[in-house]
């Protein structure tokens, strides 16, 4: 069996995989982050997206085996050092931007990183970046505000800064 | 200023803390040391002899623990189905058995024939590959109307002609409602199908079985919205286990949407097997897996005709349904099309006369249980497109004609003509809301401008009803309900003054946690931070129904509102002894008791030590302590209303249909946490959105599932839905629950399909395409097939 070494959350782990261990499977079976979940077998839900490298990428659909050596950022790595929520997560509190919470940390992830990419997204670009994620409960509605939110929260916070 | 506690604050959800850091503790978070893990082998072929399941090769893969087949469950019971129906001949519906594990027939793809128990999931899998089964193919019964023609093969032996019921409601009315229909000035008809919907909560099902030998006591974990109802039918009906030996879990449950009250195979199996094997059995389905097993939803053929006198008022309907059950009886599918559908046909109208006649059909296609709305979305469906094409077709104004036949608002209670009383509504007022929300004034402005741009712009503007709060029991029980439909709750009040709440009713992204420590909040007069809910585990909650139908705050709201005020009560009994008055001197307000006329006052934390602590306290008169349970079994149902308006753009090149707006104004009665109702609304209105225009369950003619998959089965996306427009603000509080609230989980879904498929056909109408009706999904290849037939 191939062993892995990686940094998840700032940790260094390692472990000894099978050459079809998914990402998502090391992560919840082998290091206990059970906050990724699996949502579908086609790549399509993003309920598992998680950070590697600092892209975002769905952990259904890589092997651990591939990613020796990257770094990985889970949901359980997104509050803020003291314990409190991040800005994106504390927009979802805020805004009621999840309801069963199933979908919310492949939301979270891909808000975060659509906010790194384009700090101030229009209502369009933010639904056009969660494609690639499904949730049933919220009719999207409220995720789209607690991004846009989050938009507004981190820009504000730069300025505040400077 | 806006209450920050207590009953109407739009306080923040405490368990979305969890969510948002990874903490939540979803079933397959859950593994135990030891676990071994579970597949199952599934047909691939729709219907067929099961001639023989040679497992002997799989059985000496790596890995293999043991092998169930079909032969191993026949001792036990099948599935139970927890309503009885009565044909109108006055005989009981054909309930042939749901096995376990597949049994001398498979009826579906996905029926499961064999189950594999591995030490990890991999080899399960992998030795599931090499067992060898010999099915002799039979010809797969998937269309409705073939099946019951006569000419098809028969599911079940029990049901030759694949019907499982033949329903007539009102039967009194019928000859009356012909007669109606036949002298009528006008009426309208309209087919329409009502497309099977997959539920699709994004957590898919999973199973944990744990065996104690020590205790003898098994325990499943399972994604559910009951699990009192799983025990009580898995351990009375399926594997004979006492309640006392057996305990159900659901903890963090990533939505159900009515696909998660059903008792499943695959939990049975996991109990049953942890137990015969002496380990925990885990079993998590995939979404595959998940299409094919899943109870699906909805799935109706009707027609309906609406007669209308010359001045628009109804006189009569009658519709005739067919109404798929799919392969088996899942839990609560046979109430569906009936109970929770025909009782909702006279909508917010007085239409005097109603009969429908409902068959239910058996086909070789996976099981039909209740869906978001189950029931009442179908009948809306139906009331509101043939209102739609009736104004159409007698040239009134389709808002004019909706507010010629409400039952007005001081006509409450109002008794309809199937069954059900309603106790109070103002119809007329959320339509005028919706009217002022939608700025339907404006819409010919919003229409010049869309057509400006060669697009054509249409409204769509309805009512609904349903009937929530489900249910009296008594009530129930004469209709063929199996079991009572009251809701359960423990109030424990801690020495210290903090305060847990158990209750029968289950979150599966509700947030009771939130908005139930509200309701208490107010009662006592503490702060939400004290108290705390407790609900999923059978071993720490009192014997309750669950979470369905829109029911949790009105049952289990209200067993809470009982348990509480016994507290209360008891409570002052104890504070007038320690301020030396008499009981009935006593008053409890914000959290303190007084003694009326004096300065004497107590608070809530010091009665609750006393009760404790009882060094001065009536002995005589009072037991210590201060916990109370009340089981809460509501006298009627509630009926949330409300009128929902839809914009749409249409491209008349391309029939595409693009939502612009879409405004819903709810009456829901009180409403405890407005954030939370909202969300609840916009969830809904996204299922129904999306059943209008995106999703199908498709079968091939040899019952493969073609929309096995979120590539195939269109999902809702963020970017195919609008911003919402939600308002609660016309209020009728129920008048028979303590809390005067109503139930907001499922009036999205039922009230918004009509509105866009309605505003759909404005659009085409007006463009002078004239066409009647447009089956769900109006995707672009069915409007453009409408305009092209419209046109040539
Ligand atoms: S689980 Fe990775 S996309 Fe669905
Ligand atoms: S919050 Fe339940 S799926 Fe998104």
């Amino acid at each position: 069996m191939p062993k892995v070494s990686m940094t998840v959350n700032g940790e260094t782990v390692s472990g000894d995989v099978e050459g079809r261990t998914l990402l998502v499977q090391f992560l919840r079976e082998h290091l206990g982050l059970t906050g990724t979940h699996v949502g579908c077998d086609t790549a399509q839900c993003g309920a598992c997206v998680v950070h590697v490298n600092g892209d975002s990428v769905k952990s259904c659909n890589v092997f651990a085996a591939a990613l020796d050596g990257a770094s990985v950022t889970t949901i359980e790595g997104m509050a803020n050092a003291d314990g409190t929520l991040g800005v994106v997560q504390q927009a979802f509190q805020d805004h009621h931007g999840l309801q069963c919470g199933f979908c919310t940390p492949g939301m979270v992830m891909t808000a975060a990183d659509l906010l790194k990419r384009n700090p101030n997204p229009t209502e369009a670009e933010v639904r056009a970046y969660l494609e690639g994620n499904i949730c049933r409960c919220t009719g999207y509605h409220n995720i789209v505000k607690a991004i846009m939110a989050a938009a507004a929260n981190m820009s504000g916070a730069k300025v505040a800064a400077e | 200023m806006a209450k920050d506690s207590g009953i109407g604050a739009s306080i923040k959800r405490r368990e979305d803390v969890r969510f948002l850091t990874g903490a939540g503790n979803y079933t397959d978070d859950i593994s135990i040391p030891g676990q071994l893990y579970c597949f199952f082998l599934r047909s691939t072929v729709a219907h067929g002899k099961l001639n023989g399941v040679d497992t002997a090769a799989a059985a000496k893969m790596p890995g293999v623990v043991r092998i169930f087949t079909g032969k191993d469950f026949e001792a036990v019971g099948g599935l139970p189905c927890g309503w009885l129906i009565t044909s109108r001949d006055g005989t009981p519906m054909k309930e042939p058995k749901h096995p376990i594990l597949a049994s001398g027939k498979v009826r579906h793809v996905g029926d499961p024939i064999a189950a594999v128990v591995a030490r990890s999931l991999a080899e399960a899998r992998d030795a599931a590959e090499a067992i060898e089964v010999d099915i002799e193919e039979l010809p797969a019964v998937i269309d409705m109307k073939a099946a019951v023609s006569g000419s098809a093969a028969s599911v079940h032996d029990e049901a030759p002609d694949n019907i499982c019921y033949d329903w007539g409601f009102v039967e009194e009315n019928r000859d009356a409602v012909d007669a109606a229909i036949k002298g009528a000035h006008h009426v309208t008809t309209l087919d329409l199908t009502n497309q099977r919907l997959v539920a699709n909560p994004m957590e898919p099902r999973v199973a944990v079985g744990d065996y104690n030998r020590a205790s003898g006591e098994s325990t499943l974990y399972t994604t559910s919205q009951n699990p009192h109802v799983i025990r009580l039918l898995m351990g009375a009906f399926v594997l004979g286990i006492p309640e006392h030996k057996l305990r159900v879990v659901a903890p963090d449950v990533g939505g159900g949407f009515g696909s998660k009250i059903f008792h499943y195979a695959e939990e049975a199996f996991c109990t049953f097997a942890a137990k015969a094997i002496g380990k925990p059995v885990k079993w998590t389905s995939d979404r595959s897996e998940a299409f094919l097993s899943d109870a699906q939803g909805r799935d109706h053929v009707t027609k309906i005709e609406l007669a209308l006198d010359q001045n628009g008022k109804f006189l009569a309907i009658r519709t005739n349904t067919l109404a798929n059950m799919g392969a088996y009886l899942s839990t609560f599918s046979t109430s569906v099309p009936t109970w929770l559908h025909g009782t909702l046909m006279a909508g917010n109208y007085t239409t005097p006369l109603i009969y429908c006649n409902v068959k239910a059909v058996f086909t070789n296609t996976v099981p039909v249980d209740a869906y978001r709305g189950a029931g009442r979305p179908e009948a809306t469906f139906q009331l509101e497109r043939v209102i739609d094409k009736a104004a159409r077709e007698m040239g009134i104004d389709p808002i004019e004609l909706r507010r010629r036949n409400f039952v007005p608002a001081d006509a409450f209670p109002y008794q309809t003509p199937v069954a059900v009383q309603y106790d109070v509504g103002n119809y007329q007022a959320t339509m005028d809301k919706i009217v002022e929300l939608a700025d339907v004034a404006g819409f010919p402005a919003r229409r010049a401008e869309s057509a400006a741009r060669g697009k054509l712009r249409g409204l769509g503007v309805n009512a609904y009803i349903e009937a929530c709060g489900i249910a009296p029991s008594q009530l129930v029980g004469q209709l063929g309900a199996r079991a009572g439909l009251y809701e359960s709750a423990t109030v424990r009040v801690n020495a210290a003054g903090g305060i847990v709440v158990m209750t029968g009713s289950h979150s599966h992204g509700q947030g009771h946690e939130t908005t139930f420590p509200q309701v208490i909040a107010e009662m006592f007069g503490v702060s939400e931070d004290m108290v705390d809910i407790v609900h999923g585990d059978s071993a720490r909650t009192p014997m309750g129904m669950g979470t369905y139908g829109s029911r949790s705050i009105a049952v289990g709201g209200s067993a809470m509102v009982r348990a509480a005020e016994k507290i209360i009560s008891k409570a002052k009994k104890i504070a007038s002894h320690l301020m030396e008055a008499s009981a009935e001197d006593v008053e409890f307000k914000n959290g303190v008791f007084s003694v009326a006329g004096t300065d004497k006052t107590i608070d809530f934390a010091s009665v609750a030590l006393a009760a404790y602590v009882p060094h001065n306290y009536p002995l005589d008169q009072i037991e210590p302590g201060l916990e109370e349970t009340a089981f809460y079994d509501p006298s009627n149902f509630t009926y949330p209303a409300g009128a929902y308006a839809c914009e749409v753009e249409v491209d008349p090149e391309t029939g595409v249909v693009e939502v612009k707006s879409f405004a819903a104004a709810d009456d829901f009665g009180n409403v405890i946490n407005p954030m939370i109702v909202e969300g609840q609304v916009h969830g809904g209105l996204a299922q129904g959105i999306g059943q209008a225009l995106r999703e199908n369950t498709v079968y091939g003619a040899d019952g493969q599932l073609l929309t096995g998959s979120f590539m195939d089965y269109a999902m809702p996306r963020a970017d195919d839905m609008p911003m919402f427009t939600v308002d609660h603000s016309c209020q009728t509080p129920c008048s028979h629950n303590p809390l005067g609230v109503k139930g907001c989980g499922e009036a999205g879904a039922i009230g918004s399909p009509p509105a866009v498929v309605n505003a759909v056909l404005d659009a085409l109408n007006s463009g002078g395409i004239k066409v009647d009706h447009i089956d769900m999904p109006v995707s672009p290849a069915r409007v453009w097939d409408a305009i092209q037939a419209a046109q040539h």
